[in-house]
């Protein structure tokens, strides 16, 4: 562990090909997070399944790759793909648990989550695919800092999809009744939105994104039916942290948790980045209540 | 009254299910082998090639007329059970088969993991399995009597690669004790144990290991190991992680441009590198059990040839070692079936110790602890957008290019 | 008289069958091993989900810690672990333990994974129940996964190759049916145990802090401690669960045995909630009907066994959140209202009352 930040401290410029190769990856988790704060934030449902949701979209881009087209063309037919899936499953399924608690959403979409899987690995096989978008690498740095053309092209259309929801949410009529029916869901319903289809084109957006999102995956990492999880926990490790309504939160801890993610395993050692994720999560959690506890105490 | 009637028939009859499904094995002239493989879960591409390895020789060994026990002739067939790529399944799944299905003869799950989990339980009850997919050592250190494998074990997997690159250690410009090795291997038995074989390795030419990473199960990204590779410059780098190991690696490597004399990895043909990156696995060294090209052969498949272009007729991709090695271990009970003369597990296991037959997989004959001694393992090399074996040199179609000529 | 005696031989009934069950069904045995253990699963799960409304996802982190400590003190005592554990790899020492060293192993093993599992929760707890809700199970989830990804990395007990439980003497004769036993003991003194704790002030405490922890708080009920506490209870219980079901698998898997959230984590919950929530019997109905469901369904749906289970816990939490318990006593409550004999339905009883 010493040795490694050695390393980090005689050659400063690889902390910055670590940092900048984190970010690129955290783009995508953003991208995941900022689904799930949404559909966390409107329908108070955590969404189990959203890696799921990615690994499809990626099946997409996989797919239509295999037929020889360009799998950028993937990304929005991923999305519209995925928003039919969401939409289909808030229909049937989601609809029930709205108004449910939090735990009975995580068991929930647990269940949807391993259905997909199944399906997936059912249709699509157990091989590990990926989808060639046919680009190169950019060095920085005399090479010592590479950035895949690939994952900065998945940075740019996440940040050009992020601004796009931004601004689809503040301005469009659907996005200011998703913002109100987040806000006070009785109170939107008395106005005569209706909460119903609110929901579902939200929980649609969230996989509409996620698709996105997975397509981007594909060209960049690879994917398989059970592969998902990551994704999951990533994204939501990311809200948790972030905090529900924050948006521009979600985006800024999902590059942060990219980039601490890769600096952590390059020094403690690969094997405890997941672990390193998760106890982050704790502390956070914990130091939040801490806090909470003593905003409670001077109330008393 | 009649409703009650059916209703007690059909308890009766549904009661006496178990009893008639573990009676159901002698009758009739079929033998049930009996398997737990991955179907489902993060296994599912090696759980499909072993399953396919049987499934292909028990359709040959029974076309070809079955088998003949004494004087009766059987036909085989498998029970299948999905372990989900849990070994927590794994021992509860081969009491099942052993205790409900009344399997008498098991073949083996894939990986060294579920392996572990279920050799206790064939041991206890006195059931042979023969296994192609569990490579760990630890496998064959416990006086087991029942286990037989028909691969080489995991510490052998990569000596190859490090013979490889000692002997080539001129042309790297270094004495091979100044050879610096990077390793990522995953964090699951099976690459454990290929890493214990490499440090082994290793050791004997004084090599010194200047990364030894530790990868995720749920492996997405290994830039952080990646990064270490480029920052410290090692001559060779090792990656072992199953088909997503293979995949991620070289992904990776060639987006990052991580340059590095030698890239060596197991499970490049399970991933299929040359088929997803074309130049990108170029040079890559690759552990394997079996190459189509080895010039193995036996009656029932032909050559080591026949049998890939038979399997990639059946199932439309050329065949992994996987299922080769799979393939094989079918092979050997119905070769010790017919020698034992009858269908006794102790007599079949007695059978098994003594095989000695050659197969389009190689030679198989077990040691004492009931691995297969007779067989190497060997070596690929991806040249020109094609597995070439290239270590031992007794098998080896070419010489092999170490250090891969610098892009 | 034949009021206090019907309970009285149902419980004895059910002892007789527990006990003569592997000896009718050989072949089953371990599953029905595995079905005890399922029933300390849901039934300590219950203890704190149900009747304390904390909604946890990390309890298998003490299943897996009760496991780990158990297998490394039967190791321990004899040999030195890290020997034990680096002979994965194949080395020239063979481990064998004679029937008087796995038994004492045993023996001292089992508590010690209940002790190191009892004490893991009350550190955790003293942590996290502090959260109130949502953000509770949120972070038990959490734990649950950082607890599975650290014994992966921890070279001492193996890391990711796992570590193997000793091999058993041959003396120990059927394994499978020693640990049904000692499974089956083990859900029958859990049932009783918290059968005793529900009918004692305890109960109404970690109740009153389920249906409204600030009033309770108010009450001057210590709800930390008394949160704490419930968590401790269960993870003991679990821990020796862990031990038990640790050397049932005979290989130990870090994440896919002992810190197994997305299976046995799971599974826990569905059950409590399949059988209903909050109730005695309910984990105990809920564990059986799942565990059939479980075991057939890899039966007669190969391949397709995951999407039932998936199904099922859509199902399950949807359409039918408040289990059987509850459905039987919306739907018949003079079950639970008229027959005031034994103590299984005073439970009720009192459940309904305090509705």
């Amino acid at each position: 562990m010493l040795d490694n930040i050695e390393i980090l401290v005689q050659a400063p410029v690889i902390t910055l090909d670590l940092v900048l190769n984190g970010l690129l990856l955290g783009a995508i988790f953003a991208l995941a997070a900022y689904g799930m704060a949404l559909v966390w934030g409107v329908m108070n449902i955590i969404n189990i399944a959203q890696g799921e949701f990615v690994i499809l979209g990626g099946y997409v881009a996989v797919v239509m790759a295999a037929y020889g087209i360009h799998p950028l063309i993937a990304v929005p037919v991923a999305a519209l793909l995925l928003y039919a899936i969401g939409w289909a499953l808030y229909r049937t399924v989601i609809f029930r648990i709205v108004d449910r608690d939090l735990f009975t959403s995580i068991l929930a979409t647990f269940g949807i989550s391993i259905v997909l899987q199944q399906l997936m690995n059912t249709i699509f096989g157990g091989n590990v695919r990926i989808a060639d978008a046919g680009l190169g690498t950019v060095f920085l740095m005399n090479g010592m800092v590479s950035l895949a053309q690939v994952k900065l092209l998945a940075f740019a259309l996440a940040a050009v999809l992020g601004s796009t929801l931004v601004v689809f949410l503040k301005r469009s009529r659907l996005g200011q009744a998703i913002r109100a029916t987040a806000q006070h869901p009785r109170a939107a319903r008395v106005l005569g939105i209706d909460t119903d289809r609110v929901y579902a084109a939200t929980y649609g957006l969230n996989a509409a994104i996620c698709g996105a999102c997975g397509a981007l995956v594909a060209m960049a990492y690879t994917v398989h039916p059970y592969i998902g999880l990551p994704y999951t926990i990533r994204s939501f490790m990311i809200v948790v942290v972030a905090g529900l309504g924050n948006l521009a939160g979600v985006i800024a801890a999902g590059l942060g948790l990219g980039a601490a993610e890769n600096v952590a395993g390059f020094v403690f050692g690969t094997q405890y980045q997941l672990a390193f994720v998760f106890l982050l999560l704790v502390v956070v959690l914990v130091w939040r209540n801490r806090r909470l506890a003593r905003k409670r105490g001077y109330l008393k | 009254m009649l409703h009650y009637r059916t209703f007690m028939i059909a308890a009766v009859a549904a009661a006496s299910l178990p009893f008639a499904a573990a009676n159901a094995q002698s009758d009739g002239s079929i033998i049930t082998l009996g398997a737990a493989v991955s179907l489902t879960g993060k296994y599912t591409t090696n759980g499909e090639h072993t399953k396919r390895g049987y499934d292909l020789a028990v359709k040959k060994i029974n076309e070809a007329g079955g088998v003949t026990v004494g004087d009766e002739t059987y036909k085989i067939e498998i029970k299948y059970y999905d372990d989900e790529s849990t070994p927590a399944r794994g021992a509860e799944l081969a009491e099942r088969l052993i205790q409900q299905d009344g399997i008498k003869f098991m073949l083996g799950p894939y990986s060294s993991g579920m392996t572990k989990a279920i050799a206790p339980v064939t041991e206890e009850h006195g059931v042979p399995m023969v296994e192609a997919n569990g490579a760990s050592r630890s496998l064959f250190t416990n006086n087991w009597k029942y286990l037989f494998a028909t691969l080489s074990t995991s510490e052998q997997y990569l000596t190859g690669a490090i013979t490889l690159v000692a002997k080539n250690a001129d042309d790297l410009g270094k004495e091979p004790e100044e050879i610096k090795v990077a390793m990522a291997f995953e964090n699951d038995p099976f690459s454990q144990d290929v890493r214990e074989g490499v440090l082994d390795d290793m050791k004997e030419y004084g090599m010194e290991a200047v990364i030894d990473d530790q990868l995720p199960r749920e492996l997405n990204d290994m830039t952080a190991t990646l990064t270490k590779v480029k920052a410290l410059k090692p001559d060779l780098l090792i990656v072992s992680g199953h088909s997503k190991g293979a995949a991620t690696a070289i992904r990776q490597i060639n987006e990052l441009k991580v340059n590095f004399p030698v890239l060596a990895m197991t499970h490049c043909d399970s991933a299929d590198i040359i088929g997803k990156f074309g130049d990108g696995a170029e040079h890559t060294l690759c552990a394997t059990q079996w190459a189509p090209t080895m010039s193995y052969s036996d009656e029932l498949f032909g050559s080591a040839q026949d049998f890939a272009k038979l399997f990639e007729e059946t199932y439309g991709y050329a065949p992994p070692y996987q299922a080769a090695e799979s393939a094989a271990a079918v092979q050997v009970y119905a070769d010790a079936f017919e020698r034992a003369g009858e269908l006794d597990s102790k007599k079949v296991r007695d059978a098994l110790a003594a095989t000695d037959m050659m197969t389009f997989y190689g030679p198989i004959k077990f040691d004492q602890a009931g691995k297969n001694i007779a067989k190497p393992m060997a070596l690929y090399q991806v040249l020109d957008g094609e597995y070439k074996v290239v270590w031992p040199s007794g098998v080896a179609d070419t010489e092999a290019v170490v250090p891969r000529p610098s892009t | 008289m034949s009021k206090s005696r019907r309970p009285l031989l149902g419980h004895l009934a059910i002892l007789a069958i527990g006990i003569a069950a592997p000896l009718v069904f050989p072949a089953w045995q371990s599953q029905m091993a595995e079905l005890w253990l399922f029933i300390v699963f849901a039934l300590t799960w219950d203890l704190v989900g149900g009747q304390m409304g904390y909604n946890s996802f990390g309890n298998v982190v003490f299943l897996g810690v009760g496991m780990y400590a158990c297998v490394v003190t039967q190791v321990g005592l004899f040999y030195q672990v890290s020997a034990y554990n680096d002979a994965r790899g194949g080395g020239a020492t063979i481990f064998t333990f004679d029937p008087r060293q796995y038994f004492e192993g045993l023996a001292i093993g089992l508590p010690v994974g209940a002790v190191l599992a009892a004490l893991t929760a009350a550190f955790l707890g003293s942590l996290v129940l502090g959260m109130r809700g949502h953000y509770f199970a949120i972070c038990t989830l959490g734990l649950g996964v950082a607890a599975g990804e650290l014994a992966n990395g921890w070279e001492w007990i193996g890391a990711g190759s796992g570590m193997v439980p000793p091999n058993p003497p041959g003396a120990i004769g059927d394994l499978s049916r020693f640990y049904y036993y000692l499974a089956f003991a083990l859900a029958i003194v859990t049932f009783l145990g918290l059968r005793w704790l529900y009918t004692t002030r305890f109960r109404f405490a970690i109740n009153a802090i389920r249906d409204n922890e600030d009033k309770a708080e108010a009450m001057g009920l210590r709800t930390t401690q008394i949160k704490t506490t419930a968590w401790v209870i269960a993870a003991f219980f679990l821990g020796i669960a862990g031990g038990i079901l640790g050397n049932l698998k005979r290989f130990i898997d870090p994440i896919d045995t002992a810190f197994a959230g997305a299976t046995f984590g799971v599974w826990m919950v569905l059950m409590a909630v399949l059988g209903g929530k909050g109730t005695l019997w309910g984990p105990v109905i809920g564990a059986i009907l799942f565990q059939v469901f479980k075991e057939a369904s890899w039966t007669y749906l190969l391949g397709w066994q995951r999407v039932a289970l998936g199904l099922l816990i859509v199902l399950i939490v949807v359409f039918f959140p408040q289990g059987i318990m509850g459905f039987l006593r919306e739907r018949f409550p003079a079950w639970f209202g008229h027959r005031v004999e034994g103590v299984k339905d005073m439970d009720a009883v009192e459940e309904t009352k305090a509705r």
